[in-house]
């Protein structure tokens, strides 16, 4: 038995994170197929999962033939591998009726997995799917639900033990910023397949657990998918006014009310009635809160490639900030290693403008010290909108940054 | 084996290992997967610069103590906003983004988009009711072709209620390295006799793609909206073109190409997302002209038609 070094491209339709399995069927015909996760799948209503049982090589035969149309962009989740195992495939609604007449022609039997596919589902399946087949290492927590009741969910990393020192990562609180979404979905992915393989990040998760938010507004991702691709704020209806949302970056108790934020419920960055008046902001609070023992909290945003710490809402500089400018200088150095990626870096008042109500503000001042904000790919180009053959690179330079925090977090404990 | 390739082949034993799924024995030449290729902005040939951060000036470890009462005198520096600034906060890095928005004006083109990539050296100064003048050292980078350039600028924001847009003078005497004429005639003359009159909309699109030919008309996009971020732009302001909501030519006339645009700015400091239309003229021999520049209110219950 030797190892098979078949090595497949993706071709993926839209965004995807690669998961590529590559299997060799009768030792010599090599299928390769790419399980994608999807962070901005097109929505076209009554996108379909089926999932198909082929029973004999004939049928297996006429499910590589369906893969092999380019044209119907097929994705597919667990793939064509033998007749005992069911395949998985999310079908657009303009090929439902094609693939359907083909399987009804091969008498392959099927069933309907998932009637009505959605974007964020995409990301919530993988979630689950990490989970399910990562059980040692993975959970997923779900910390609360949003203003139209999605759930909040959390994956954490976990080696053992109980309430140990803990990391923080959160991916899209602003829900343009799509790079930042997709980025943690590769950031959960990475991680499996690398504890046990990187030294750092073994040593890292044997001490310290790592909690990754990835649809940290789920209402504003969708919204941003079904009516506005610009939409930055939370969804919920402000009282008194025909505008909706909060901001979910101004809402937090760190000099809430002062400048650097405003008070229209009109603008985007609108503060709230209140601190943690949003329960997407509640319960990211709540949860850090009774955890009790976050040692680093990292707050991912686009885009202006810059790596941020406190204070937002004050010039008086941060207690540690001679530390966390020195972390942040090598953090962005080793980020720019990978592709030459120039980061600048800064307290968030220095660096970019006043902001009040900022998320690391309040866990700084909630004694979590290495509280960092990222604002990734690019510098303006592209701006929100940020290509797909970018979101891998720019994940995989930001994942050097981050470890470089998370392993100075895990040696420097306090 | 190339590190790429190692990286995917450590995948594909996990996952197996994950998923259960039985390791045969084929052998298939390897195909290397490269780095995906990103826009393009090259690797520095010279040693990545990384001295941005309050703490630029500092190049010894001291400690904490020290480096703050250091800090707290730098930061009454800033208070102030004039004399030497550091180059990579904000008030220099909006200064000399404005200078971005002047040379597209003048030197900009479908071939030609003009970006900031690094502000050297920044001062300002108070000039009493006339306003505030900055002065910037900056490298530019065209940001079709990758190549940059250093000038020199000055920037002056005037003062009063009536405020008005900032002057710009600079070093920049147009664009040596890159000959983009004849891509500019090839264009030029494809769509001055072309009887079908070009039009498109969502550049990029929602995933950030541009259909190739499409390409052109975004930069010209990004040019045109130059005009209008310049005329809007302040200390308190840094934008950039979000997206290109509509191109619809329209009939030529004198000579140049003729386009109504509608596009969507991103102003960085208050993060509102801002719809302008504008009537973009252009020609080789005269460049890039932008008229009939209108604002479009905010509008909080329409919801924009969205392409997928």
């Amino acid at each position: 038995m030797g190892v098979c070094v078949c090595v497949c491209v993706c071709v993926c339709v839209c965004v995807c994170v690669c998961v590529l399995m590559c299997v060799c069927v009768n030792g010599c015909v090599c299928v390769c197929v790419c399980a994608c996760v999807r962070a901005c799948v097109r929505v076209f209503t009554r996108h379909q999962v089926l999932r198909i049982s082929a029973k004999d090589e004939l049928q297996l035969s006429a499910l590589r033939d369906l893969e092999a149309l380019d044209h119907l962009q097929l994705d597919i989740w667990i793939g064509v591998r033998d007749v005992s195992t069911p395949v998985d495939i999310r079908v657009p609604a303009f090929s439902l009726s094609t693939v359907k007449s083909h399987l009804d022609y091969y008498e392959i039997q099927y069933s309907i997995m998932i009637r009505d596919l959605q974007v964020h589902d995409s990301i919530y399946n993988f979630q689950d799917m990490l989970v399910s087949e990562n059980p040692n290492l993975v959970s997923k927590i779900v910390i609360g639900r949003s203003y139209e009741g999605r759930p909040i969910n959390v994956l954490k990393f976990s080696t053992g033990g109980t309430s140990r020192p803990a990391i923080w990562l959160d991916t899209g609180i602003h829900s343009r910023e799509w790079v930042t979404q997709a980025s943690g979905t590769w950031f959960a992915k990475n991680i499996v397949d690398t504890y046990g393989k990187d030294q750092v990040l073994t040593a890292i998760l044997d001490k310290m657990d790592i909690f990754l938010e990835i649809v940290t507004n789920p209402d504003g991702f969708a919204y941003t998918h079904s009516k506005n691709r610009m939409w930055r704020k939370t969804r919920k209806p402000n009282p008194g006014s025909s505008c909706v949302g909060v901001d979910p970056n101004r809402n937090w108790d760190a000099g809430f009310g002062g400048a650097g934020a405003s008070s229209s419920p009109c603008s985007e960055t609108y503060r709230g009635p209140s601190a943690n008046s949003e329960s997407e902001v509640k319960a990211i609070v709540d949860f850090v809160k009774s955890h009790g023992n976050m040692k680093a909290f990292v707050s991912i945003h686009a885009y202006s490639q810059m790596l941020l710490f406190p204070y937002g809402f004050t010039k008086s500089p941060a207690r540690d900030h001679g530390e966390l400018n020195e972390l942040a200088k090598k953090a962005i150095t080793n980020l720019a290693s990978l592709y030459g990626t120039r980061y600048r870096y800064g307290s968030i008042i220095n660096t970019i403008y006043q902001a009040s109500g900022g998320t690391i503000d309040w866990t700084y001042d909630q004694g979590i010290k290495y509280s960092y904000t990222f604002e990734l790919r690019d510098t303006g180009r592209y701006g929100f909108i940020l290509p797909a053959n970018q979101i891998l690179p720019t994940a995989k330079e930001t994942w050097l940054a981050l470890m470089t925090i998370m392993d100075h977090s895990s040696r420097n404990s306090y | 084996m190339s590190p790429a390739l190692m990286r995917v082949l450590r995948v594909v034993v996990l996952l197996s290992a994950v998923r259960g799924a039985p390791l045969a024995t084929v052998t298939l030449p390897p195909v290397i997967l490269e780095p995906v290729p990103l826009e393009p902005v090259p690797v520095p040939s010279e040693p990545v610069r990384v001295d941005s951060g309050a703490d630029q000036n500092i190049s010894i470890p001291i400690n904490t103590e020290q480096q703050q009462q250091q800090q707290q005198v730098s930061l009454d520096v800033d208070v102030m906003l004039t004399g030497e600034l550091n180059p990579n906060h904000y008030p220099a890095r909006r200064a000399a983004q404005v200078v971005l928005h002047h040379l597209n004006t003048r030197y900009g083109s479908p071939y030609w988009w003009g970006a900031l990539r690094q502000v050297h050296k920044a001062t300002a100064e108070a000039l009493g009711d006339s306003g505030r003048k900055y002065s910037l050292e900056v490298t530019l980078q065209d940001q079709i072709s990758g190549t940059k350039e250093t000038c020199t600028a000055e920037v002056v924001f005037p003062g009063g209620p009536a405020g008005g847009p900032p002057q710009v003078t600079t070093s920049y005497e147009g664009k040596s390295e890159i000959n983009t004429q004849a891509q500019e005639e090839a264009l030029y003359n494809q769509y001055n006799t072309s009887q079908n009159l070009l039009s498109g909309h969502n550049l990029p699109d929602s995933y950030g793609h541009v259909a190739p030919g499409m390409e052109p008309f975004w930069h010209l996009g990004g040019v045109a909206s130059s005009f209008v971020m310049l005329k809007e732009s302040s200390e308190n302001t840094l934008y950039n073109m979000a997206q290109v909501v509509s191109v619809t030519q329209l009939a030529t006339e004198n000579n140049q190409l003729r386009f109504n645009y509608d596009v969507l700015l991103h102003e960085m400091v208050s993060q509102e997302i801002i719809h302008w239309k504008l009537l973009a003229s252009w020609s080789p021999q005269e460049g890039v002209k932008a008229s009939q520049m209108e604002l479009l209110p905010k509008c909080h219950h329409c919801e924009p038609p969205q392409e997928h």
